[in-house]
């Protein structure tokens, strides 16, 4: 492409012509047009002629800033307009850069050279120009060579350069922290101007810096106090009010002081945002003190009645904050906060909801869920939303800690799941198990919401709710004992439409068709016409083979008797007023009895029909999922379904033989189910203790090695809890048939074989035992509905003890809860590096403000200077915290601060031919600094003097 | 740090000035201002003011067909930002004379400048109108 011609230069189109070309452009042509103008620009931009530049430079800015074009190329003509004579385009020059510049930016060391030259011009405006770039773009590099500069202009006697020096400054204190000891105090200094400008800057920094680390500027509050008395500046009171919002939680004696003037700010000012800051300092960090509290109510209640959306949003925002400590606050405002469920304003409406959750009690829970619901059934989708999330949330808080009434909540839950917008299928499917698991005592009425969802051919169709379909059918498999139609269910289970459900959610469907035939089977063969014999032969197949299930079954009458306490309550619920106990799995007898009458063959016979015509062509499935569970139940109905048939017609020997092993091997499976499942703690891995001579963290560069030699990939975890099922021969009998059976073993055999080979990757034997002390195996066939990781977990602990003692102690349905404090997240943040420099650096400066210029003190500085050995900032920080602790404590809060002296004098002489050093040299020089800081603590002997924060608080 | 930016933006949703307090990449800015202006211009006029949008607040105002969008961190007071919002709009009143959308449009460099002397770092250290025009007014007349 030419260079850029006369020509060029003399048709050059100016800004203005480009913004109009722009507008000219039909819909669809700007794009190409800029492209075009930036081509123009590129050429336009070598230009020789500073006009041209400008002019080309002057478009491109206007083109990065409002159409995004990327102008990282054109860094450098800036940087050389820079340095133009002319101050308009000096001036345009920084703009661009100081818009389009960023941290990466490799010739803004090339401006270093320029700012400090107009930093030092006579000229006011050429100042503050060069501070607002550097306030915009500075680096770190930047800000270490003009920090000398910067110190002096702090000092300048024209307010208009001191004051955007002081602005500017932040961001210098942010890249190079060791600048903070040059300036600060200079800064301090400033709080006391009498120029509005400056102070207002002063304390605009102090505030950014406040809200990063608090603690530091405690010593300055003598100086903030004064600004909060005398002050008349609306901007600048707001400042300071943020400034002791932060502080005063960190000193009592502090909030005591502030607290009435704060008050008398709110009586006396006309300005709200005034007022507005004043209740929130209040309301955040002021709420101890009982008068101010209310009257920043009575002010929240003035704003909540102003017809202001503003003031109505702010203030039922500041009643939130003050709900968490003084919940009486939102009570008192209840009409508005529920009135404003419905404005005009979705911000407004979720302020408010959040308030209506705040306000939730066990004795008003019904209540405030009704009013929600029904406001949730008139919301758009997106609100409807948020009222079911935050029901679902405060609900399920701390295991349900609100819940009295479990068969309330229960069907609640299903209430929701059918409102149109409801797309919180997740969270309730969730919930739905988890209570299933948790509170033994809703599970009738869990099965009896589950079967009103199930049997609702209508709810197949909205595929935001196939989440809580499968949550349904899970229940309903699991707690089959409790439903009453057998036949209704497993033709819900099975209904045509179930084709809509993807496919996991549908192979959770199968499963449970699976539990509800394999317990209506059983059920029927133990009873058969005399209830009395095939329990004896149940029992005689239990003694030759399965040690552990008979036990499990002589067990059964304690768990059962301990059982009926609990059941009391719910015998008068309605839905179960036809006597019918409900029991669980364990309990065969009476369970049998009261099924006696459902389960004649003809309807058993149905129920296998019915199974076999509905899976037969799922057999053929290409999901998998599916395949395999509709094959497993049919081979399963292969086998027992000649012996159902045939008990009524064959000789009494053929027959009792038949059912013998029928009613064994449906035994078998039956209790493979009735083995109940728990909850599982989050925290349930990690207590599984890692075994000796396990190392995590080495590389497994050797695993190809190993793999090698294995041709089948077998998941260790899982294949753990198999092959220590079996040895248990407890869960064999979840294989429906024997052919399903054999690869397992061969498995095993193989998985064995690893292990003897590469024991060290598994977990130790002990580990094994221990989890089949404690824990139920977790039984593959029935955890579709349970993510698989979960799965796994579920292997720890589970304190089934802990759950029988509140069996009978509490009125309120029992909720498991593990013993460990489950959900337990601690989360612990790092403080961030760079504030903790500065705040460091400020310490060091503040409390070394008042140290007496003693001149022992110079002499030990001298001798630590040398000592450079490098010791963690812990030092530090254990020293702040034992000034926050013991705020009387005055005589080590001094000790640091005549420590810190030293230091900032030691430093800030030779302060500028350290800059050039490294950044590691720099921090080992703090360290260095600290290390010293302890030493003075032990030596030096201050008692003498008195500290700044006592003096000003008593 | 207070402030983090402001922005103008017309009732077609295209950005008219738009000023960072900190640093942003231009597929940032560009889905940052998208979002923004999708949000806060579908509301109306007895909706509050105030809209929340990933880390920030957006405090915003509408003056005829502009409107003014401050971003703003968590600490901020909304009630101050809009004052400021208004002190901005009154300070480009003074100095344009009714200042309407054409007059940023085509003084853009006057506008940014004029928020040089309002805020720096996010942070506000000017709110008198006349020292905040002074320096224009000085550049005006050396031109």
């Amino acid at each position: 492409m030419a260079g850029p011609s006369l020509m060029d230069s003399f048709f050059q189109r100016s800004l203005d012509d480009l913004i109009k070309g722009i507008r000219l452009c039909l819909p669809g042509g700007e794009a190409a047009f800029i492209a075009k103008s930036v081509d123009e620009i590129r050429r336009e931009i070598k230009s020789t002629d500073s006009q041209t530049k400008a002019t080309a430079l002057q478009k491109l800015t206007y083109l990065h800033s409002l159409h995004w074009v990327d102008m990282s190329w054109a860094a450098f003509p800036a940087v050389e307009l820079s340095s133009s004579s002319v101050h308009s385009h000096k001036r345009l020059a920084l703009l661009s850069a100081s818009l389009s510049f960023n941290p990466t930016t490799d010739v803004i060391l090339l401006l270093t050279h320029q700012l400090r030259k107009d930093f030092s011009s006579s000229n006011p405006h050429d100042v503050s120009l060069a501070l607002s770039t550097l306030s915009s773009i500075s680096t770190l590099d930047l800000s270490r060579d003009l920090t000398p500069e910067l110190f002096i202009l702090l000092n300048s006697s024209k307010n208009f350069v001191k004051k955007k020096a002081i602005a500017a400054i932040l961001r210098v204190f942010e890249q190079y922290p060791e600048a903070v000891r040059v300036c600060f105090k200079r800064i301090v200094e400033n709080l006391e101007s009498s120029d509005m400008g400056v102070l207002s800057a002063a304390v605009g920094l102090f505030c950014e810096l406040t809200v990063r680390e608090p603690r530091s500027y405690l010593p300055l509050a003598p100086e903030f106090y004064k600004i909060l008395l005398d002050s008349r500046n609306n901007w600048v009171l707001i400042k300071v009010l943020k400034i002791f919002a932060k502080l005063a939680p960190l000193e009592p004696r502090l909030a005591k002081r502030i607290v009435e003037p704060i008050c008398e700010h709110l009586r006396r000012t006309g300005s709200k945002s005034l007022a507005f800051e004043c209740v929130n300092t209040i309301v955040t960090s002021l709420s101890e003190h009982e008068p101010a509290v209310k009257l920043a109510i009575m002010k929240i209640q003035e704003f909540l009645l102003e017809n202001d959306p503003n003031l109505k949003y702010l203030g039922l925002q500041a009643l939130a904050v003050v709900a968490a400590k003084h919940s009486w606050a939102v009570l008192e405002n209840k009409e508005v906060v529920i009135k404003s469920l419905d404005d005009v304003d979705v911000n407004i409406k979720l302020e408010s909801l959040q308030l209506v959750m705040a306000m939730v009690s066990e004795d008003n829970l019904a209540e405030i869920c009704k009013v929600l619901i029904s406001y949730a059934l008139k919301s758009e989708p997106e609100f409807c939303n948020e009222i079911l999330g935050s029901i679902l949330s405060t609900c399920s808080r701390n295991f349900y800690e609100v819940i009295v009434d479990f068969d309330w909540y229960v069907s609640l839950l299903g209430e929701m799941s059918r409102i149109p917008h409801c797309q919180k299928g997740d969270d309730i499917e969730t919930q739905l198990i988890d209570i299933g698991m948790r509170v033994k005592d809703v599970r009738l009425e869990l099965v009896h919401v589950a079967r009103g969802l199930l049997i609702d051919p209508a709810l197949l169709g909205n595929p935001f709710i196939h989440n809580v379909l499968s949550a349904a059918a899970w229940l309903s498999g699991e707690y089959v004992e409790f439903s009453r139609n057998l036949l209704e269910l497993m033709e819900s289970l099975l209904q045509p439409r179930t084709c809509l459900l993807p496919s996991p959610i549908r192979a959770v469907y199968i499963q449970s068709a699976f539990k509800v035939l394999t317990f209506g089977v059983y059920s029927f063969l133990s009873t058969g016409d005399d209830a009395s014999y095939p329990s004896e032969l149940t029992d005689f197949v239990l003694k030759e083979d399965f040690q552990e299930s008979s036990e499990t079954v002589t067990s059964a009458p304690i768990s059962g008797a301990d059982l009926s306490n609990g059941l009391n309550p719910r015998s008068s619920h309605p839905s179960a007023g036809n006597g019918e106990d409900p029991v669980i799995a364990h309990e065969q007898t009476s369970s049998a009895s009261s099924k006696k009458q459902q389960l004649t063959q003809k309807s058993v016979m149905d129920l296998v029909n019915l199974v076999e015509v509905n899976l037969g062509p799922l057999a053929g499935s290409h999901e998998v999922e599916i395949q395999e569970r509709a094959s497993n139940i049919l081979g399963m109905i292969g086998m027992i379904k000649p012996r159902i048939h045939s008990s009524m017609d064959e000789s009494e020997g053929d027959r009792i033989k038949r059912e013998l092993r029928a009613s064994g091997m449906m035994k078998l499976m039956f209790d493979a189910f009735s083995e109940e499942l728990g909850p599982v703690s989050v925290s349930a891995q990690e207590r599984v203790p890692i075994p000796e001579g396990l190392v995590l963290k080495e590389s497994l560069s050797d695993i190809e090695a190993i793999c090698d030699h294995i041709k089948l990939p077998i998941s260790s975890s899982f294949s753990l809890v198999r092959s220590h099922s079996l040895n248990n021969a407890t869960t064999i009998h979840e294989h429906p048939s024997k052919e399903e059976y054999e690869p397992s073993s061969e498995s095993t055999s193989l998985l064995a074989e690893h292990r003897k080979r590469h024991g060290i990757y598994y977990l130790s034997s002990e580990n094994k035992v221990m989890i089949s002390d404690d824990y139920p195996p977790a039984l593959e066939l029935k955890d579709q509905a349970i993510d698989e990781a979960e799965d796994l977990v579920k292997l720890t602990k589970q304190s089934l003890d802990l759950r029988k003692k509140r069996n009978q102690a509490k009125p309120r349905p029992v909720v498991v809860k593990l013993d460990d404090g489950e959900g337990a997240h601690i989360v612990v943040k790092k403080p961030q590096l760079k504030d903790d420099l500065i705040s460091g650096a400020v310490r060091e400066v503040l409390l070394g403000n008042e140290a007496a210029s003693s001149s022992s003190n110079k002499a030990i500085k001298k001798r630590e200077k040398n000592e450079l050995n490098i010791d963690r900032p812990e030092s530090n920080i254990t020293m702040t915290s034992t000034v926050a602790s013991e705020p009387g404590n005055a005589s080590s809060r001094h000790k640091l601060r005549i420590s810190g002296k030293e230091k900032k004098r030691s430093s800030s002489g030779k302060e500028k031919k350290e800059h050039d050093h490294k950044h590691n040299q720099k921090s080992d020089r703090i360290h260095a600094k600290h290390k010293s800081r302890q030493r003075a603590d032990g030596t030096l002997n201050v008692a003498a003097q008195s500290p700044v924060i006592p003096d000003f608080l008593l | 740090m207070g402030i983090r930016f402001i922005l103008m933006v017309n009732k077609q949703g295209q950005t008219r000035l738009a000023q960072y307090y900190e640093y942003l990449t231009l597929e940032e800015r560009r889905a940052l201002e998208g979002e923004i202006v999708r949000k806060c211009l579908a509301r109306n006029e007895q909706q509050c003011s105030f809209v929340e949008h990933r880390n920030y607040k957006i405090v915003y105002r509408r003056y005829a067909s502009l409107f003014f969008l401050v971003g703003v961190d968590n600490e901020e007071n909304e009630l101050a930002i809009l004052e400021f919002i208004h002190l901005l709009v009154e300070t480009m009143d003074r100095h344009f004379g009714n200042v309407c959308e054409l007059d940023i449009m085509f003084h853009l460099e006057k506008a940014h400048f004029m928020l040089e002397e309002m805020v720096m770092n996010g942070c506000i250290v000017e709110t008198s109108k006349a020292n905040i025009l002074s320096p224009i007014q000085l550049m005006d007349k050396a031109s």
